[in-house]
């Protein structure tokens, strides 16, 4: 079963929305954002697009690949992760940072994102902006700024759909796997 | 990258297929990229054992495993053979039996006889990544070789490589060479009639001369090592007969200049003999850039290889 709950235009009002709310905390703070790979990026590179657009302002966007920060290495289903270069074209030391991803779940993903972008230097601050939430952490971090919280079960997936990456329009969509629907 | 098949050793080159090749010099590029931080360090092996075998002296190729385990935050252990039992006379098997109850999770090895790391891999759930065996392999090499290669020229397909020396005692010319005929590189070889093996002509170019060699237009002179240790029987006169006969001197190097090759040498170099002090200086020589390249490859290496005593087996 798919539901779509996201469409492009509330995808588009969504990021505006998490735009403001992130110059609005900390405006006399050095930001930087960092996308972590793929679709944390194409989020970050939106909202900074968005925020070129709003108030004539660069906020450089980094990437980040955290394959080798998980804490699943060796177990099935990740046996041959394709690594990715990370990006981070800037200093971080002592700024702001704010993370982007698409979706929190587990917190498993940040976690090793925040290893990883500890070792590229000492920010001053470090925060998490996502476009979904959907519960069911494993981990205790959670996001400062998300536009949708979703109740989910393990069973189901959301998934994040942008024009950039997947050649298609923007969509967020929940699945519900079939062996939830036979029982 | 699913459909890569799990591998637990890496003992050739000859068994890999494009797929493992591509997959490993892919990964290999962002493991470089660390090298660039400050933090140089990634967690992915941490808790992991890797020992370093080595019955053969080797400074460089030993170092380079080692440092590439460090990277990947594994536990590294150091057995030489001067410092080990093999020299109170234990045998190999029981040397593994050894090694085997130390659950190490991946064993580099090196060895003056062919197919010894193939014999260790049969006999331990570790996995084994040879690092040098007799005349037979040295797929690390390769891989880093390649690697430059495809750094200096992405698109490598159909570009000319000349190896320059001892053929028939090289490993690494054995191993390259495979390597880069898998990728589509052209490969030549010019040494002396004694130190090139005939048996290894079947997609290998023999060229006889320097002026041979300059009319090829390789993209990449290759050099490899004089093996003073290795002659015992006599394949050339004498060291300064080779050097006037095969060195890459400022004569051939003005030449290679003007063609804009790109010089290569597995190391360590013997100047005066293969090369000279001015060839060292070359503007196009890659030789640093294949020590770098090899630590990236062989953390590229141990991060795809599936030791048997892992989480799920």
């Amino acid at each position: 079963m798919v539901k779509e709950i996201f469409g492009p235009q509330e995808i588009e009002d969504g990021i505006e929305e998490l735009a403001q709310s992130i110059i609005a905390n900390f405006p006399d703070e050095d930001v930087v954002f960092v996308g972590l790979r793929t679709r944390g990026v194409t989020l970050a590179k939106r909202v900074a697009a968005t925020l070129q657009k709003n108030r004539h302002t660069d906020y450089p966007v980094g990437t980040l690949d955290i394959s080798l920060y998980r804490d699943d290495f060796g177990h099935r289903g990740r046996e041959f992760p394709s690594l990715e270069t990370s990006e981070l074209p800037f200093e971080i030391d002592g700024k702001r940072v704010v993370l982007f991803d698409e979706v929190i779940y587990t917190g498993r993903t940040i976690r090793a994102a925040l290893e990883g972008l500890i070792d590229y230097g000492r920010p001053a601050r470090i925060e998490l902006a996502v476009l979904v939430d959907r519960g069911l952490r494993e981990i205790p971090i959670q996001p400062d700024y998300f536009v949708l919280r979703l109740d989910t079960t393990a069973l189901e997936y959301v998934k994040v759909r942008f024009r950039e990456d997947d050649d298609q329009e923007d969509s967020v969509v929940l699945e519900s796997s079939k062996s939830e629907l036979e029982a | 990258m699913s459909e890569l098949k799990p591998r637990k050793d890496l003992l050739d080159i000859e068994s890999l297929d494009l797929s493992e090749i591509e997959y490993v010099l892919s990964n290999a590029v962002p493991f470089k990229q660390l090298f660039q931080r400050s933090v140089k360090k990634v967690p992915t092996l941490r808790g992991k054992t890797v020992l370093n075998l080595f019955y053969e002296p080797s400074t460089r190729t030993s170092s380079s495993f080692e440092v590439a385990a460090h990277r990947l935050s594994a536990d590294v252990t150091n057995f030489t053979v001067s410092s080990s039992s093999v020299v109170k006379g234990e045998s190999l098997l029981d040397t593994i039996e050894t090694l085997q109850a130390m659950r190490s999770d991946y064993i580099v090895i090196r060895h003056k006889a062919a197919g010894v790391p193939g014999i260790v891999a049969q006999h331990t759930k570790a996995s084994v990544v040879n690092a040098g065996d007799g005349f037979h392999a040295h797929p690390t090499q390769a891989l880093l070789d390649a690697m430059t290669v495809r750094e200096v020229f992405p698109e490598h397909q159909g570009r000319r490589v000349v190896i320059v020396g001892d053929i028939l005692h090289s490993r690494v010319a054995r191993s390259t060479s495979t390597l880069f005929h898998k990728l589509g590189i052209e490969v030549a070889y010019f040494g002396p009639g004694t130190l090139v093996p005939a048996e290894r002509h079947d997609f290998l170019r023999r060229l006889m001369s320097w002026e041979e060699v300059f009319d090829w237009k390789p993209d990449v002179i290759y050099l490899l090592r004089v093996q003073l240790e290795r002659q015992e029987g006599a394949f050339f006169p004498s060291i300064a007969e080779y050097h006037k006969m095969y060195g890459l001197n400022s004569l051939r190097l003005d030449r290679l200049r003007q063609m804009g090759s790109w010089l290569m040498h597995p190391g360590p170099v013997n100047r005066g003999v293969e090369i000279t002090d001015e060839a060292m200086r070359y503007e196009r020589s890659l030789i640093s850039t294949q020590v770098e390249n090899g630590i990236a490859v062989r953390m590229a290496v141990l991060h795809w290889l599936k030791p048997e005593n892992g989480v799920d087996s």
